[in-house]
This record gives structure tokens, C-alpha cells and sequence, in this order.
């Protein structure tokens, strides 16, 4: 017996927004036709962002690497189709902050064409799971619910962690959002087919898939695959936002709870989305990178609604485009869903690995209107915090910076779900005040990080100067023994030579005057040399013993 | 009763010479207010502030009389916990508040002199001899020393550009007060 519960648990608070899936949950996945233009970020997923390796002009096929993994937090990302790479450049993404990013600017041309060495592993179940794993890394999958972690992280649980369940994330608690529920209701022998190798790959006996009632068609396809694996199971959830939350789907369906700053590995379990099941089983068997995925294009100000599968790097406006277009009162356009996304600055942004929806909604549908007023301590938001929380206590201070306060109220275990928000009546923008107040902490610290930084460089400056000062005075004071030195043998030389030299003068002066000028002119000459030559001597060995010294002095500094 | 007399002042005696003992013996030779300053400034005793590195400007701030706004590589955020720590209000940065900035050298016009390596107090420059030099911008502290030596004046403190990865959520402004 595995370690889902028959009966499901509940998590704390939770929330019931209106979930407008009617909007779009009816429209069949749809192929949404090449763009003319792909902007493919180099940062799509949660790490190190990945380092361009394609140049302007080079010709690529789908599925060729552009952008390299950097270390085991990070992985790459793949060209979506054929064509040529028209420049590497900073454009738009959809980031809250609206800064730009380094994205691979591909146009295609047209053929969308697979390179052709891509090879799977034909029996999948019968490898050893490391050759899974490095499948599943090749091919950049992250997570794609929306949080975009890397899945090879996942796949690899730390020694001595045992998985007892896989849990399969077909949840989609967000409102809006249809992209999962189709992808069950179409493609659920693909889900089953992915998650079979993922059981195999984590070496785990037991799955469940966790689906919300108000899926009914997704539940009843999925079960009708199901039937054919024991090991495999479907829960049907009742519907309650943040249930999708990891941590949350995790205590609905076994009853533990993940502790806090911990994973769900700690407590045997491992979550993946139902997308990333079939994209690790395209990766796996068909060694085909993660190149598009499903987005759901919805709300009251699109003209008409679509599940799509879309190439990433596809601007948000082609999405639009293919809809019919924004209508007048489109407020707002928000990419992810309406509790958690974010809200686009501009929708020449692209179509990334986290983007589940393309969300156009009025002015009814926002609270684009809403003005903060202040807490009535109503307790609203400690009803709904799925973590137990305080959240109107982590505003206060966070609003005042106590940052020491917000880590005793433990900010960092906060998922900003926007649950709390979403009840507030006083129309607190609490979650971003938790963000700032993170962000805060965090910058803090590597503030704290710099400084200790800057002591440790300036002190080895320090300590660098005052050692070569002292080489610097220890050999002067060398230089200065070595000279004396010479000079007392130059002097030594000097005395012996003239001794040496006067019985050859008293010689010479026998000899006729005219003879001598040049023969003691050359004597001297010889005699000037020979000084000459004995000092570059000395000097010479004086430079190899300082040069020694100096080798030694380093091999000992060393 | 002389017993009790002797007794005590003996103890008395014994108690005073083992004070005055300890007094001598772990004697705190530093301010422990100038040792709280100190651990606020930088650390990288850069000079900017006029002083011979920031032990000294902390003693300067202890005893009293030194403006608190000289410290640039630490800007804003270190007036203003000098000014909680000494209990006194926040003045303005002496000179004009860009916001974080980096020194970059003018690669083009560096003739190479090493004169900015010799001054950086952290070793940000890396260059040699009528090599063009070049600031590393993860070690730069912005303490200004580099500025001065530069024989061409090739070097700029410049705002730090912001992306992507340096941007922070702001503060949400906070409800409007109505009355």
C-alpha cells in the first residue's frame, strides 16, 4: 500500500475565485501557424541563464541547440524551427519589471524542419534511469506549470531519499486556464505513456494523477488509460484554489505536510505537471527538445478564445492576432493566470516555457480600479492562507522594513498564491508587498556579502603591499652587501694586478722609447679588460645568487 | 567584634584589589561606539572621507563634530545608520546622489600608467603598463580613489545600468490618506 490516502485531506484556507474555464474549455487543441518572427529568450527557466552558441546568419534546423546550459541549474534551449538566425538582441519578455532580455531571433523559413539525427531510446522502460535523466536534460524540460524548474533536478532526488509517489499535477487550479484539461481530454495516453517512464526513472511502485472535479471530461479520459496500469491512480480533487500549489496537492492527497524552507522529496513524494509528462515522454522516446507547448488564449477581451500549441519565442501578439484581436475594453493582458501571472507591458513579448495563458481581461474582471485603503484587521486573509501565514502581519512589517520581523514570520515559505489578496476588502496589494519585502531581505544579505568582500580584498591589498615593501627593503640591503662585496674585490684585484704588473713596467723600461707608447698603451688596455671582465664576472654571479635568492624566497612564500 | 572588623575589611581589601585588578587586566581599549561605526562603514579604508581609512573616520564620528554624509562608496544607506547609531538627524550626501554608480575607465584615452591600480583599494583594476586597464565591475566599491590619480582623466563614475536581474519590486505606494 502506497502513501495516497483514501480519503483526501484538506489544506488550510484556500479560495474560490469564479473560474471563467467555460470560456475556453470547449475549444480543441489547435496548431497555431508559423509565426513570421521568433524572439527565443535565453532565460527561460528557473537557474543560470543558458550562453547563445549560434551566431547571426547561421542556419538552423528544429531542434538545434542556440543556447547552452550553464551548470546543473540551468538547461538549454533549443531553435523551435528551421531558419535562419537574423541577430542575437535584447528584447522584450514578460517580466513584471519590463526590462528587456537576451533573446535568439529566428525567421523561419517555412519548411519546419526537424534536424535529422535526433534518436530516442526505443524501450524506455528497460534502461538504466541515468541515460533517462540526461534525456530529459538534453531536451531543456522544466517544469511547465508555470514555475520552470529544471525536471532533470527533480528526476535526480538527493542519496538516501526514497520516492515513494509521483504525483501528476493535472490540478490547473489557476481560473481561466484549459491548456492541462485539454491536453488530458486529448492526448491522455501520451500523459500515461510519460509517466510510466518517469515511474521507471525514479524507481517508484506508486502514481497518482490529482485532477479537480470541474474537469469531468479530462477525469474521464484520463481513467480510461488508467484502467490498463495498476500502479497508476486518478484522484479527483474538489475544487479549491491554490490546490495546484505543490505543497498543497501534496497534503490534500497524502496527508503530509512538506516543512518549512524543505521539498516535497523530504517528505517521498515528487510533483510533476501533466505537460511535462508528455514533454519528458517526447524527449525520452523521440529525443525531441521542448520546443512549443500549450497555451490557452482567453478572457472577455479577446474576440474569440483557443487552446494553441505554440512555438516559443512566439510574440504574444500573434496569439492575439490568431483570436480575432483585443476588443475595446481590454483592460489589462496577463501571461500565466489571473491569481499569479503577470501583466504584460508590452505584447511583442514572446511565448516562453512557464507562459500557460495569454489572459485579456476588462476592466470587470481586474481590479484595475482598486485603490488601497487601510487594515481593518478583519483576519481575512489568515482564514485563506494556504501555509498558515500571517499575512496582514507580514505587510505591516514589510512595509516598515523590519526585515527581521518578516523572517520570523516566515516570508520565505510564502507562495504568493494571492489568496489573501484576493480576500482582502481593503484591496491590499499584499503580495507585492511581500515580494518587495523578499526582495529586500535578499538584497541585504548580498549587501552584508559585498561588505565582508570588500574587508577581505582591501585587507589582502594591504598585506600585499607591506610584504612586497619588505622584499623590496631585503633586497636593497642584498644589493647594497653584494656591492660592498664587489668593491672589496674589485679593490683586492686592483692591489694584486699592479702588483703583478710592476715587474713587466720595469721590464718594458729597457726597451726604446719609441716602442714603448703603444706596448704600454696595450699593456694597459689588456690590464683595463681584465678588471673589466672580472668584474661583469662577479656581477654576473652576484645576479644568479640574488635570482636564486628570489626563487627560493618565492618557493618558500609559496 | 575585632574580629569581625578585620575580617571584613579584609575581605573588603581582597574584593577591591581583585576589581581594580580586573579593571587593568581586560580593560576594553577601544570606543565601543566607534567599534559599532566602524562595522557600519565600508571596510575598504578607500580615504574618501578624508580620514586615513574607516577606523579612523569612526573615531572622528565618536568624539564628535565630523559630518556623517562623507562617506561615498557607502552612500545613502550608511549616512542614515551613522545617524541612527549617533542618534542624530540625516543629512544629505555631500555630493550629489546618482544612485549606485561604477567607475569605468575610458579604454580609448587610458594610456596605461597603472596609476588607478596602485590607488584602488580593493584591486578592482586589472591592466599593466601601456596596457589599457579596465574596472571590474563586481569589485568596484564607487570610493572615487582611482579618479584623482588618472593622469588623463579617462576615468568616470558612471549609474549602474539597470536589467533584468538588478531590478527590485518597489515598495506599493500605500493608501491614500483622506483627510
Amino acid at each position: 500500500m502506497g502513501i495516497a490516502l483514501t480519503t483526501l485531506r484538506s489544506f488550510h484556507g484556500g479560495v474560490h475565485p469564479a473560474d471563467n474555464k467555460s470560456l475556453s474549455a470547449h475549444r480543441p487543441i489547435e496548431r497555431l501557424p508559423l509565426p513570421k518572427m521568433l524572439y527565443v529568450p535565453l532565460h527561460q527557466h528557473l537557474g543560470t541563464p543558458c550562453e547563445p552558441c549560434v551566431k547571426p546568419g547561421d542556419k538552423v534546423l528544429k531542434g538545434d541547440l542556440i543556447g547552452e546550459a550553464q551548470g546543473f541549474v540551468s538547461v538549454p534551449v533549443h531553435a523551435p524551427t528551421s531558419g535562419t538566425v537574423l541577430e542575437i538582441k535584447q528584447h522584450t519578455v514578460g517580466h513584471p519589471s519590463g526590462f528587456t532580455m537576451l533573446c535568439v531571433v529566428i525567421e523561419p523559413d517555412g519548411r519546419d524542419m526537424w534536424r535529422s539525427d535526433l534518436v530516442g531510446i526505443k524501450t524506455p522502460l528497460q534502461v538504466d534511469p541515468s541515460e533517462i535523466k540526461k534525456k530529459i536534460q538534453e531536451a531543456g524540460i522544466v517544469g511547465l506549470g508555470g514555475a520552470t524548474f529544471p525536471s532533470h533536478i527533480k528526476m535526480s532526488p538527493p542519496k538516501g531519499k526514497v520516492v515513494s509517489l509521483l504525483l501528476i499535477n493535472g490540478v490547473e487550479c489557476e481560473p481561466y486556464l484549459t491548456c492541462d484539461a485539454r491536453l488530458m481530454q486529448e492526448r491522455a495516453r501520451e500523459i500515461v505513456l510519460g509517466i510510466t517512464i518517469m515511474m521507471h526513472a525514479l524507481q517508484t511502485k506508486e502514481c497518482v494523477i490529482g485532477i479537480e472535479a470541474n474537469k469531468p471530461m479530462a477525469i474521464s479520459a484520463m481513467r480510461k488509460v488508467v484502467d490498463e496500469f495498476q500502479q497508476i491512480k486518478v484522484a479527483v480533487l474538489p475544487v479549491m484554489y491554490p490546490q495546484g500549489a505543490e505543497k498543497q496537492l501534496i497534503e490534500v492527497v497524502t496527508g503530509r505536510q512538506v516543512p518549512s524552507g524543505g521539498l516535497p522529496i523530504d517528505v517521498g513524494v515528487i510533483v510533476h505537471n501533466v505537460a511535462t509528462a508528455v514533454a519528458i515522454r517526447e524527449a525520452v522516446e523521440f529525443g525531441r527538445p521542448l520546443i512549443s507547448r500549450l497555451v490557452t488564449v482567453t478572457g472577455k477581451g479577446v474576440k474569440s478564445t483557443a487552446n494553441l500549441e505554440v512555438l516559443l519565442g512566439t510574440p504574444v501578439q500573434d496569439l492575439i492576432n490568431f483570436c480575432g484581436g483585443l476588443t475595446y475594453k481590454t483592460k489589462k493582458v496577463i501571461m500565466g493566470g489571473p491569481m499569479m501571472g503577470t501583466a504584460l507591458h508590452n505584447l511583442e513579448a514572446p511565448v516562453v516555457k512557464g507562459t500557460s495563458g495569454i489572459l485579456a481581461l476588462t476592466s470587470d474582471e481586474t481590479t484595475f480600479q482598486q485603490k488601497e485603503q487601510n487594515c481593518i484587521r478583519c483576519g481575512s486573509c489568515l482564514k485563506v492562507c494556504p501555509i498558515r501565514l500571517m499575512p496582514c502581519e507580514m505587510a505591516w512589517h514589510s512595509k516598515h522594513e523590519n526585515l527581521d520581523a518578516l523572517k520570523e514570520y516566515n516570508l520565505f515559505d510564502c507562495i504568493e498564491c494571492g489568496s489573501c489578496a484576493f480576500v482582502c476588502p481593503a484591496h491590499i496589494p499584499l503580495v507585492h508587498y511581500f515580494r518587495f519585502g523578499k526582495i529586500s531581505i535578499l538584497a541585504q544579505k548580498q549587501a552584508d556579502q559585498a561588505k565582508q568582500k570588500v574587508k577581505e580584498r582591501s585587507q589582502r591589498k594591504e598585506a600585499r603591499i607591506a610584504k612586497e615593501e619588505a622584499e623590496k627593503e631585503r633586497k636593497k640591503a642584498e644589493m647594497k652587501a653584494q656591492s660592498d662585496a664587489r668593491k672589496a674585490q674589485a679593490a683586492m684585484t686592483a692591489a694584486q694586478q699592479t702588483a703583478e704588473s710592476k715587474p713587466s713596467e720595469t721590464a718594458k723600461a729597457e726597451t726604446p722609447v719609441s716602442q714603448e707608447a703603444p706596448t704600454s698603451g696595450g699593456t694597459i688596455s689588456e690590464d683595463d679588460d681584465k678588471s673589466v671582465r672580472a668584474a661583469r664576472a662577479a656581477k654576473a654571479a652576484a645576479a644568479a645568487r640574488a635570482a636564486k635568492e628570489a626563487r627560493d624566497a618565492k618557493t618558500d612564500a609559496n | 567584634m575585632i574580629e569581625a572588623v578585620l575580617s571584613i575589611s579584609g575581605m573588603a581589601l581582597a574584593a577591591g584589589l581583585g576589581l581594580g585588578f580586573a579593571a587593568k587586566k581586560f580593560q576594553v581599549e577601544s570606543d565601543p561606539i566607534a567599534v559599532q561605526l566602524v562595522a557600519v562603514l565600508p571596510g575598504s579604508n578607500c580615504g574618501s572621507c578624508g580620514y586615513p581609512g574607516c577606523q579612523a573616520y569612526a573615531d572622528a564620528l565618536a568624539s564628535g563634530g565630523v559630518a556623517i554624509n562623507l562617506c561615498s562608496p557607502g552612500g545613502k544607506a550608511t549616512m542614515e545608520l551613522l545617524a541612527s547609531l549617533l542618534g542624530v538627524t540625516p543629512m544629505a550626501m555631500s555630493d550629489e546622489d546618482l544612485g549606485p554608480v561604477l567607475a569605468v575607465i575610458d579604454e580609448n584615452n587610458c594610456i596605461g600608467c597603472t596609476a588607478c591600480i596602485k590607488a584602488c583599494p580593493v584591486d578592482a583594476i586589472i591592466g599593466a603598463n601601456k596596457q589599457s586597464h579596465t574596472v571590474i565591475a563586481t569589485e568596484c566599491t564607487a570610493c572615487k580613489a582611482c579618479l584623482e590619480p588618472c593622469p588623463v582623466n579617462c576615468i568616470t563614475m558612471t549609474p549602474v545600468k539597470q536589467t533584468l536581474y538588478n531590478w527590485s519590486w518597489s515598495k506599493p505606494s500605500g493608501p491614500k490618506m483622506l483627510h
